[in-house]
C-alpha cells in the first residue's frame, strides 16, 4: 500500500484550534458569553449541548470514565508547570527538606549567571542549524523514496531504523565512529585527507556539532515519512504541467513541490524547532556526563538538571527558574512559527 | 509497502525496469538510495559486526576491518555473565508493559467519552488535555521530581512510570478513531439493549483495534528508549533500565570491552526492531494520523 491510503482510512480528527463551530451544527444560538465562547473556539465538533445533555442521566458517568485521564493530566501535566512557578520562588533542594521564600532572587542570579547564558546559546544555536536542515533534508529524502520503485519498500524501512533506536544507542555507536580511534577517523586518513585525528568529543564546538549531526540522522526518518504523507497530496498533473513547460528537476523541485508541502514545511519546522530545545542525551553520550569540557556544550535541559536535580549541590528553585526561562524561549517559538504560519497562509 | 505499482492497461502483468523511468535516471536513483542506507544504516550495521568480533580482532585503529574475520557470539555470552543485562531488561520490561496497560486502559475511556456528544463539561476537560500538551517535559521535570520524591518513589520503577501514565495525545488518538465509529451501527446495539460498557467493549474498542496498536507501539518505543527520566528519578544498579545500564557501561570506570556494549546495544534494539517489523503497517499509520493531529 502507498502511504496516501494509509492516510486516507486512518480517521481524520478535526485539527485542534481550528475548532471554528461547523457550519450548520446547531441552529444560531444566542450570543455566547466570553468564557462561553472561549471554549467554544477550542471544543471540537458541534456544540457541547447540540446533542441534548439528556443523553446521560447519570450526570457524573462521563466524568467517572474520564477520571483517570483528568488526574493523569492534572497532576502530572497542568500542576507541575504551575507549581514549578512557585517553587522558582524559593531555594527548595532536591532532596527535601526546609526552604525559604527567597522572591526573585533565582531570576537574579539566572541573568547574571555566565553558565546559563551559555546553555541558552547552545540550545538556540542548536535550533538555528537544525531547524533549517531538518526541514529540508527528510523532503529531498522523501522525494528521493516516494516513486515506487522495486526494493522502495525495504529503503522506506531501513532509513526508519535509526528512529526505533534509542538515542543511546545511537549516541554509542556515534561515539565509537568519531572517537580518535573511531572509523571515521581511521578512514580519512587512510585517505590521507587529514594526519591527525579530528578531536570530535574533545572539542567543545565539534561536540555540539556532531550532536546536531546526530539529532538530524535520528529525525531524518521520521520526518521523511511524515513528508511522504504530505507528498501524496501535490498533484500530479502539477508536475507534468511544469515538465512539459521545460522546467527541470530543481525548478519543479522549488515552484511545484516545496508550494505544495508548504504547511507540512511550517509544521516540521515548528516541531524541530521544540525538539532543538529539548536536546538532552545527545550532548550527554557524545560530550560525557559534563556536557562537554567544563560543560561547555550543556543546553537549557541539560542545566536544569544539573543546577536543579543534583542530590548534593541541586537547588532546585534555581532549576525551576531556569525551566520557566526555558518554558518562555519553546512558547516563544511556537507563537514565531504560528505568526510564521499564519503570514504565510495569507 | 513494498507492493510495486501494478500498470493496469498494459498487456504485461510484471513491469519491465523500462516500465520504472529513464535509465540514466534509475540509476542516479538506485546510488543516491545505497548512499543513504549506508548512512543511517551503516553506523548499526557496523555495531553488529563489531559486537561479532572475536577477542584477538580490533575494534578500533587502522588494524580493525569491517567484517570480523572470526565471528562469535562471545560477546553476548560475556555481557550476560558481567552485567546484569537480565535485570535491566526486567525493569526496562516492567516499566514498558506497565505503562501500556495504563495507557491503554485509561486512554481507550477518556477518548470514548471524549468521542460521545451530550454531557456537560466536555470542552473544559478538552482543554485541560490541550494545556496538558503545551508544556514539554524537560521544562516541568524538576517539579515532577519534587512530586515523586513526596511521593517517596525515586529510586523506584513506579516513579518511572508514573508522570507518564495516561498522555493527552494517545486519548486524542483514541478520540479520534472512536468518532469514525457509524452511529447508525451504535443505534442498533442501542436498540438491542446494550449498555454502556458492552458498546465500548463490543462495538468500539475492536472498531479501534488500529489506534490501539498505535498507541501501543508507541508507548513501548519512549518507555524502552527513555533515558532523561530514568536517569533522574533511578539511583542504585538494581533499578537500571536498559538505556541506563548501557550509558553506564560505556562511562564507567571498569574500562569495559566494546565489544560487550555493542552487544548490549544490539540486544537493546532488538525488541523494537521486531516490533517494528511485525507492525509496520500501523506503524506508519500512526506517524501519519499523527501529523494531522500535532
Amino acid at each position: 500500500m502507498t502511504q496516501r491510503s494509509a492516510l486516507d482510512k486512518a480517521p481524520v480528527p478535526a485539527p485542534p484550534g481550528a475548532g471554528a463551530p461547523r457550519p450548520g451544527a446547531s441552529p444560531a444560538p444566542p450570543p455566547p458569553g466570553p468564557l462561553r465562547r472561549a471554549l467554544r473556539s477550542v471544543t471540537p465538533g458541534p456544540a457541547a449541548d447540540a446533542g441534548g445533555a439528556a443523553l446521560y442521566r447519570r450526570w457524573w458517568l462521563p466524568w467517572l470514565w474520564m477520571l483517570p485521564a483528568i488526574i493523569g493530566t492534572t497532576v502530572f501535566g497542568v500542576f507541575p508547570f504551575l507549581n514549578t512557578i512557585l517553587v522558582s520562588f524559593t531555594d527548595a533542594k532536591p532532596l527535601g527538606g526546609a526552604y525559604d521564600l527567597v522572591g526573585l532572587d533565582n531570576y537574579r542570579r539566572m541573568l547574571s549567571d555566565a553558565d546559563f547564558w551559555l546553555a541558552t546559546r547552545n540550545s538556540l544555536l542548536y535550533a538555528l542549524i537544525v531547524v533549517p536542515l531538518m526541514v529540508l533534508l527528510p523532503l529531498l529524502l522523501a522525494i528521493l523514496v516516494e516513486k515506487n520503485l522495486p526494493g522502495i519498500g525495504f529503503f522506506r524501512s531501513a532509513f526508519y531504523t535509526p528512529v526505533l533506536a534509542s538515542s543511546v544507542v545511537v549516541g554509542l555507536s556515534w561515539q565509537w565512529l568519531l572517537s580518535d580511534q573511531g572509523l571515521v577517523n581511521t578512514w580519512l586518513q587512510k585517505a590521507h585527507i587529514i594526519r591527525d585525528a579530528i578531536p570530535f568529543l574533545s572539542d567543545s564546538w565539534l561536540i555540539l556539532l556532531s550532536a546536531m549531526g546526530l539529532t538530524l540522522w535520528k529525525g531524518l526518518g521520521w520526518y521523511m515519512i511524515f513528508y511522504l504523507a504530505a507528498l501524496g497530496n501535490v498533484p500530479k498533473e502539477l508536475h507534468e504541467a511544469a515538465a512539459v513547460d521545460g522546467a527541470g528537476a530543481v525548478r519543479r523541485f522549488w515552484h511545484v513541490t516545496v508550494p505544495g508541502v508548504r504547511t507540512s514545511m511550517m509544521l516540521v519546522g515548528t516541531l524541530t524547532g521544540i525538539g532543538s530545545l529539548r536536546v538532552f542525551t545527545e550532548i550527554y553520550m557524545l560530550g560525557g556526563s559534563t556536557g562537554g569540557p567544563g560543560g561547555a556544550d550543556r543546553t537549557l535541559p541539560f542545566y536544569i538538571r544539573d543546577v536543579g536535580l543534583d542530590p548534593l549541590t541541586g537547588n532546585a528553585g534555581y532549576g525551576a527558574a531556569v525551566s520557566v526561562a526555558l518554558f518562555a524561549l519553546t512558547l516563544g517559538l511556537t507563537l514565531l512559527a504560528q505568526r510564521l504560519t499564519k503570514e504565510d497562509e495569507a | 509497502m513494498t507492493t510495486a505499482p501494478v500498470p493496469v492497461k498494459r498487456r504485461r502483468l510484471t513491469p519491465r525496469w523500462r516500465d520504472y523511468g529513464r535509465p540514466r535516471e534509475l540509476v542516479v536513483r538506485y546510488v543516491l538510495l545505497v548512499f543513504v542506507l549506508f548512512i543511517t544504516v551503516g553506523p548499526l550495521i557496523w555495531q553488529v559486526l563489531s559486537s561479532l568480533k572475536g577477542a584477538g580482532e580490533d575494534v578500533f585503529g587502522s588494524g580493525a576491518s569491517l567484517i570480523p574475520h572470526h565471528p562469535t557470539l562471545r560477546a553476548y555470552e560475556q555481557v550476560f555473565d558481567q552485567v546484569p543485562v537480565w535485570t535491566y531488561i526486567r525493569n526496562s520490561l516492567f516499566v514498558a508493559v506497565i505503562s501500556i496497560a495504563s495507557q491503554l486502559a485509561f486512554s481507550t475511556m477518556a477518548g470514548y467519552m471524549l468521542s460521545k456528544p451530550g454531557w456537560k463539561g466536555r470542552g473544559l476537560v478538552w482543554v485541560l488535555l490541550m494545556a496538558s500538551m503545551m508544556f514539554p517535559f524537560e521544562s516541568i521535570m524538576v517539579s515532577l521530581f519534587l512530586s515523586v520524591r513526596d511521593l517517596g518513589l525515586v529510586d523506584n520503577l513506579v516513579g518511572v512510570w508514573l508522570p507518564g501514565f495516561v498522555a493527552a495525545i494517545n486519548v486524542l488518538i483514541m478520540r479520534a478513531a472512536f468518532l469514525a465509529v457509524p452511529r447508525e451501527i451504535e443505534d442498533a446495539a442501542m436498540l438491542d439493549g446494550a449498555g454502556e460498557w458492552k458498546r465500548f467493549r463490543h462495538l468500539y474498542l475492536p472498531s479501534a483495534y488500529g489506534a490501539i496498536l498505535v498507541v501501543t507501539i508507541n508507548t513501548f518505543i519512549s518507555a524502552w528508549d527513555d533515558f532523561l527520566w530514568p536517569l533522574i528519578v533511578l539511583r542504585s544498579e538494581e533499578q537500571f533500565t536498559l538505556t541506563l545500564g548501557l550509558a553506564r557501561l560505556q562511562t564507567s570506570s571498569f574500562g569495559y570491552d566494546q565489544r560487550l556494549v555493542m552487544a548490549g546495544s544490539v540486544i537493546s534494539v532488538i525488541p523494537v526492531l521486531v516490533l517494528f517489523v511485525i507492525t509496520q503497517r500501523w506503524f506508519y499509520r500512526g506517524v501519519s494520523s499523527g501529523a494531522v493531529k500535532l
